[in-house]
Formats: structure tokens, C-alpha cells, sequence
């Protein structure tokens, strides 16, 4: 028998001696990352952190918070404080953080599964509140890190392994349920769109309040497979085919359905107090009357 | 670690954080003074009885010390809450009871894991589900040392009085900080809800939290020092460090291996187990010349001085053992009392989860005989009496 060899992580250099201008953000020694290929957490990424680039942001004031399952391994690749925690909780812990030190941008990376299943009641807390965080969600319609189960923005008919006859759950439709919690700040975007992307998250990044974008991405490796898309390729070309871009919508009508032509852009963007500065008002007029 | 901060310092000319006097509270406003006279700025739970009059006290309290309050949608959230707080730079606590403390777990171990300094109170009453939510009960002692997920240490103190309630709290801030690991105060319905003097001192220590000594590019967030704790840089400050629940390394990288585990494991363990006897608080009452030991906690130990002192009038030689650090258990406080006995007697409001530990540490030496009951009510010096007069049948 052939010894055993050692797991063995290669660098890998597509340019030699060609660096990413984002890799002074990234924690390179970690690289490369557990990402299938095609999927669009990469882009994701790249799109936050180029929106924190040309915002020019420190990055020392910058806390990255995740949950559980692919998108959860977000906060291990940012060179920034960040914080992967248990499944579903990562916004409690971002609104912990951000009134411990309200200095700090506070950014939630997470997926569909972590933020509205098993963390579906912080979601629409902290927007009812209006926490001043900002949620990016990377919507790729399945739990990829467990194999490909059914969650809770899968699709009508949509196969996975624990909906092998096709789902037949009502899905929620993200920028609805944003909205209606009290988010001010919401929009849609696919990985195809990184540039509006990145454009959209540097308005989030620097609203005041409940930020909230949902990121549509392929999931060639579980979701795709199952549900012929199984090339990454032909879920871009669908978003390309498919994606109505169009700001302003109203968000109830803005449902993902397969096969169907779908809207994505800003839904809102409205400004009301956040939690702290409530809280603020709150403590100077206590201060004022007692002293 | 620890330096005096008085009244009329640090937070200056309007600071409340030290309300020094005599006071008629509670030991659910006791423990929410304690937190805020050491330190506590940041408070998140959820309403659930009888914890409440802890979380309405923080609600009014904090906002005068310049600490935040909030309500969370559930203790999944209060817990996650408290953690990012702590993260965020500032002593952190929630309180729960029951129902809420089995939410609360999975956090637990996360502030295990990342070594997050905080404290969780668990006001219990009975037990288990909804059980007896405005009555008493002790039955979450094993939930308290076993509750999260995989093995680890934890610290969990017990007070029997509102005075001690107070005091306690006081000490959970500072072992958090020294150990980096939640601290728990494991105290019930009846010392939460009676009413006490508690006098509140002028000075109240406020411990520092262990800072990085070398700047960001040499820091390894998850490097002991020679104590096996490891300084703590928390959010913005400059060092981006990563924090995950996942077995990590000295850099705080995830590493799937099983020796990184073991030994990351053994080490979140050892901090605590190597000093111990710091922090390990008991008090002996009447134990000089007993034949007969009390074991007892919390409210019990307060309804067990009554027995042992009934005891006493009928002549047979009865002593306490009261604990206050419950976990780690004290074994060498139980065992040396064991080893000059002739019977352990154990009061408890559950059926026998300290008792275990009781009969674990005296390994077996001398009978143990059990006063439990299940919830609902303390129990009678008479029963505790009758329990101290069946231990010493069982030697004749």
C-alpha cells in the first residue's frame, strides 16, 4: 500500500508573482479557502471588500460577523476582527458588539439558512429595532455545507436531498420579509452583478441603521446539480437572462421564482433613529431630569 | 488584576456604579448591584420568572452608568449578545432561569471555546420544562456543569443570601476576567426573591481585563501565558484577530486535527482545574467535633444550618459543610470532612445531583444519606434532622 500523504494545501498562482489588490484585507496564510468552484461566495467577498477599499474605511474599525455553513466561513478569510459563532446567532452577537463599541462597522456575513432558519427570530428583531448593522446575505437557495438540504428560500419543485420529490414549502421571499421587519436599507443583487453589488454595499456600509442585502448565488456543487444548473456558468446566464434590474419596487411582489423573470436592485432606503441613538435620547434626557 | 475604584472616581462626579450603603433588596437586586458596582456595562436577557426584578433592575441601572440594557427576542439572542459584547471591549452578564438557561447552552460553549469573559445567572426554580416558574427549585446544578456540548470547566458559584448574592457577583466578574471563561451563579427562587440588609462597601475592585502585550503583527490571539490564559484583544483595536467555536490553533485558525483538539481541549480545562483552590469557597459551621456533615448550597445550606443546629439540641454532633464554588467541585473540602465523620447527609431541591458528587469525592468512605425533594418548596430543619438521625442508624 502507497504511504499516506499528508494533506497538502498548494498556493495557488494562476499569475506568478501576481498578487490580488484585495489580498491586504484577506488572511492569505488561510488561503485557498474551502469554496467549490463556481460558487459565488468569492465574488461576495470580493465585492465587500473593494466596497471597503473605495470607501476607504479602516479596516481596524471593521468587525466581521458570521454564522454557521459556507457563507459562515467568512469571517476566517477577512483580516479584519472577525467573529464565527454558532448557527443562526451571528446577529445577536453583531448587536452585542456593535452597543459595546459603537465605533466599529459591524458587518454580518452569513447565508439563507443561518439568517432565516435557525436565526430567522434575530433577522426580524434587529430590524424591528433597526440595530445598526448591515446583513449580507449570500442566498444560494440550499444548505450547501451539510450536502444540499431543502432551506427556507428554496424554490417551489426545486430537488434537494431532503426534498428528493421536488419542495413543496412556501419560500420566503428575502426583501419582503426585510422590509416588512423594518429594515431601511434593502436590495437584491446576484453574483453576476458585482459591481452594483459592491456599489450597493458601500451604501449600506455608510446608512446608519438595519442594512440588509440579499446576494443570489450559484451553488453549482448542491444546489445546481440537483436542479440542472449544473454548470456555474449556466446559473450566471441565467441571473443575466432572468434579472430585471429596477429600483424602487415594491418588495412584496418581488418574489425569486424559477423560470420566471425576477427584479433585483434597491427596495428601500429610508433613514429613522437605530437602536442606539434611541437609547442615547433616552439616557440624556434621564441625565437632563436627574442630573 | 484588579485595582480599587471608589464612588467618586473613574466615572466621575455623576457616578451611581457604587450605591455604598445599607440596603433592603432582594437577591435578584442584589446580584444586579453587584454586577454594576463591578463593572457590568452591558446587559441582555430575556423576561422569564424569577429572574425578572435582575433584568428590570439593570434596565433602570445601566442607563445611569453609562452601560447599555437590552431585551432580546429570546435567550438564544441574550446569550449570543452578551458575548459580542464582551468582544466589544466591556463586562457583560444575562440572567435567566430554566427554560432559558437550557437556550443559553450552546453559547455557553461558545464562551467557552473563544474564552469569553462573562456571567450568566441562573435564578432556578422547578423544574424540568415549565415546572414550577414562581417556585424553587435546585435542578439545574448537573445543566450547569454539563449542559453545553463536549467537555470542558466552568465556574459556578452559589450564594444563600442576598448579601452573598451580591458579594458573589462581584467575585464572578473578577474570575471571568482572570479565566476567561463565563462564570455562573447558580442561586434559586426563594434567595432571588427574599428580602435582606445588604450592605454595599465603598470600594468595589473592578478587575482589568489580561491585554496583548506585543503589538498586532506579533500577536497570537490563542497563545497562553504561562497561566494558560491567553490576553484578549477585542474588536478594534487594532489587532483583527479571528475568533471562532471551531478547534482552533494558537493564531485562533481553525485546525482540524485531533491533537490540536486534545490539546486545545486539555488547556481550556487546566486553567481553570490548576488554580482551583484560589477560587474554591466553602465555609465549615460546627464541623470541629461532628460525627455527622451536611453537605448542602444555596437556599438548602441556609435550611440545613437549622437542622444541624436542631441536631445539636438533641445532642448529636452536627456540622455543615456549605458550598459556595459548587463547580468545580470541591472534592478536597468533601473528602478531608468525610474522612472524620461517621455519615454525609445531603440537602438538596432536586433528587440527588450534588449528592453524586458528594459521594464521588468522599469515594465512598462513610454512608451518605439524601434529603431531596423535587421543587416547589425549600425544606424543613426537621427533615434535615431526620435525614442526620437515618445517616447515623446506618452505622449501628
Amino acid at each position: 500500500m502507497p504511504a499516506v500523504k499528508p494533506k497538502s494545501k498548494p498556493r495557488p498562482e494562476v499569475l506568478p508573482g501576481v498578487r490580488h489588490p484585495m489580498e491586504k484585507y484577506l488572511r492569505t496564510d488561510r488561503l485557498p479557502h474551502i469554496w467549490c468552484s463556481g460558487c459565488g461566495l468569492g465574488i461576495a467577498l470580493s465585492s465587500f471588500l473593494y466596497a471597503i477599499e473605495e470607501l476607504g474605511i479602516d479596516p481596524n474599525k471593521v468587525a466581521v460577523v458570521s454564522g454557521i455553513g459556507c457563507s459562515g466561513r467568512f469571517a476566517g478569510y477577512v483580516k479584519m476582527d472577525s467573529y464565527h459563532t454558532t448557527h443562526g446567532r451571528a446577529i445577536p452577537f453583531a448587536v452585542g458588539l456593535k452597543l459595546a463599541n459603537p465605533d466599529l462597522n459591524v458587518v454580518v456575513f452569513s447565508g439563507d439558512g443561518d439568517l432565516f432558519a435557525i436565526g430567522g427570530n434575530h433577522f426580524i428583531h434587529a430590524a424591528r429595532r433597526n440595530a445598526d448593522i448591515t446583513v449580507l446575505c449570500v442566498n444560494n437557495f440550499n444548505y450547501g455545507m451539510t450536502g444540499g438540504q431543502l432551506g427556507p428560500t428554496t424554490p417551489p419543485e426545486a430537488r434537494t436531498t431532503t426534498s428528493p420529490y421536488g419542495n413543496f414549502e412556501h419560500p420566503f421571499n428575502l426583501v419582503y420579509l426585510a422590509a416588512s421587519a423594518g429594515a431601511t436599507y434593502v436590495a437584491r443583487w446576484t453574483t453576476l452583478h458585482a459591481r452594483r453589488l459592491k456599489e450597493s454595499i458601500k451604501e449600506a456600509l455608510q446608512h446608519p441603521g438595519f442594512n440588509f442585502i440579499e446576494i443570489i448565488s450559484p451553488c453549482p456543487t448542491n444546489f445546481g446539480r440537483r436542479n440542472r444548473l449544473r454548470d456555474a456558468l449556466d446559473e450566471m446566464r441565467y441571473y443575466a437572462d432572468k434579472a430585471v434590474i429596477q429600483h424602487g419596487v415594491d418588495p412584496a411582489g418581488a418574489e425569486v421564482v424559477p423560470g420566471k423573470e425576477f427584479i433585483v436592485g434597491k427596495f428601500v432606503d429610508v433613514r429613522k433613529p437605530t437602536y442606539l441613538e434611541l437609547y442615547r435620547k433616552k439616557t440624556e434626557e434621564l441625565a437632563a431630569r436627574f442630573g | 488584576m484588579t485595582n480599587k475604584t471608589t464612588a467618586r472616581d473613574a466615572l466621575g462626579p455623576a457616578d451611581k456604579r457604587i450605591l455604598a450603603g445599607i440596603h433592603f433588596m432582594n437577591g435578584d437586586e442584589a446580584i444586579a448591584e453587584g454586577a454594576i458596582a463591578a463593572g457590568c456595562k452591558f446587559f441582555a436577557a430575556y423576561p422569564i420568572t424569577p429572574q425578572s426584578e435582575i433584568a428590570e433592575r439593570m434596565a433602570r441601572r445601566l442607563p445611569q452608568v453609562g452601560g447599555v440594557f437590552i431585551q432580546m427576542e429570546d435567550e438564544l439572542g441574550a446569550m449570543a449578545a452578551v458575548i459580542g459584547a464582551a468582544w466589544g471591549g466591556v463586562k457583560a452578564m444575562t440572567a435567566t432561569s430554566g427554560p432559558g438557561f437550557s437556550l443559553m447552552m450552546e453559547n455557553i460553549g461558545l464562551a467557552v471555546m473563544t474564552e469569553t469573559p462573562c456571567v450568566v445567572v441562573n435564578v432556578q426554580r422547578g423544574a424540568p420544562s415549565t415546572g414550577l416558574p414562581t417556585l424553587v427549585g435546585q435542578g439545574d446544578m448537573m445543566q450547569a456543569r454539563w449542559g453545553s456540548h463536549g467537555h470542558y470547566e466552568i465556574i459556578a458559584l452559589s450564594p444563600w443570601s442576598p448579601q452573598e448574592a451580591f458579594d458573589l457577583t462581584v467575585k464572578a466578574f473578577a474570575l471571568s476576567e482572570r479565566f476567561r471563561v463565563p462564570v455562573l451563579i447558580m442561586t434559586d427562587e426563594v434567595v432571588g426573591h427574599m428580602y435582606e440588609r445588604v450592605e454595599i462597601p465603598e470600594e468595589v475592585p473592578v478587575a482589568q481585563r489580561r491585554k496583548p502585550k506585543v503589538p498586532p503583527e506579533e500577536f497570537l490571539p490563542y497563545k497562553p501565558e504561562e497561566d494558560l490564559v491567553p490576553p484578549m484583544a477585542c474588536a478594534g483595536e487594532g489587532y483583527r484577530v479571528h475568533v471562532t467555536g471551531l478547534t482552533h490553533d494558537e493564531r485562533g485558525y481553525p485546525a482540524m486535527d485531533p491533537d490540536t483538539h486534545d490539546k486545545l481541549v486539555r488547556r481550556l480545562c487546566e486553567k481553570i482545574l490548576r488554580y482551583r483552590s484560589e477560587f474554591t469557597w466553602y465555609e465549615e459551621i460546627m464541623l470541629e467535633d461532628a460525627e455527622v456533615a451536611v453537605v448542602s448550597y444555596g437556599i438548602s445550606s441556609r435550611i440545613a444550618l437549622g437542622g444541624v443546629e436542631l441536631a445539636r439540641e438533641k445532642g448529636i454532633k452536627a456540622g455543615l459543610l456549605r458550598l459556595i464554588t459548587v463547580w468545580p467541585f470541591p472534592d478536597e473540602a468533601v473528602r478531608r470532612v468525610a474522612e472524620r465523620v461517621k455519615g454525609l447527609v445531603v440537602v438538596e431541591i432536586n433528587l440527588g445531583q450534588i449528592a453524586r458528587e458528594v459521594e464521588r469525592a468522599s469515594r465512598g468512605i462513610v454512608p451518605i444519606q439524601g434529603v431531596f425533594h423535587a421543587g416547589g418548596r425549600i425544606h424543613t430543619p426537621e427533615e434535615v434532622l431526620a435525614g442526620i438521625e437515618e445517616v447515623l442508624k446506618c452505622r449501628q
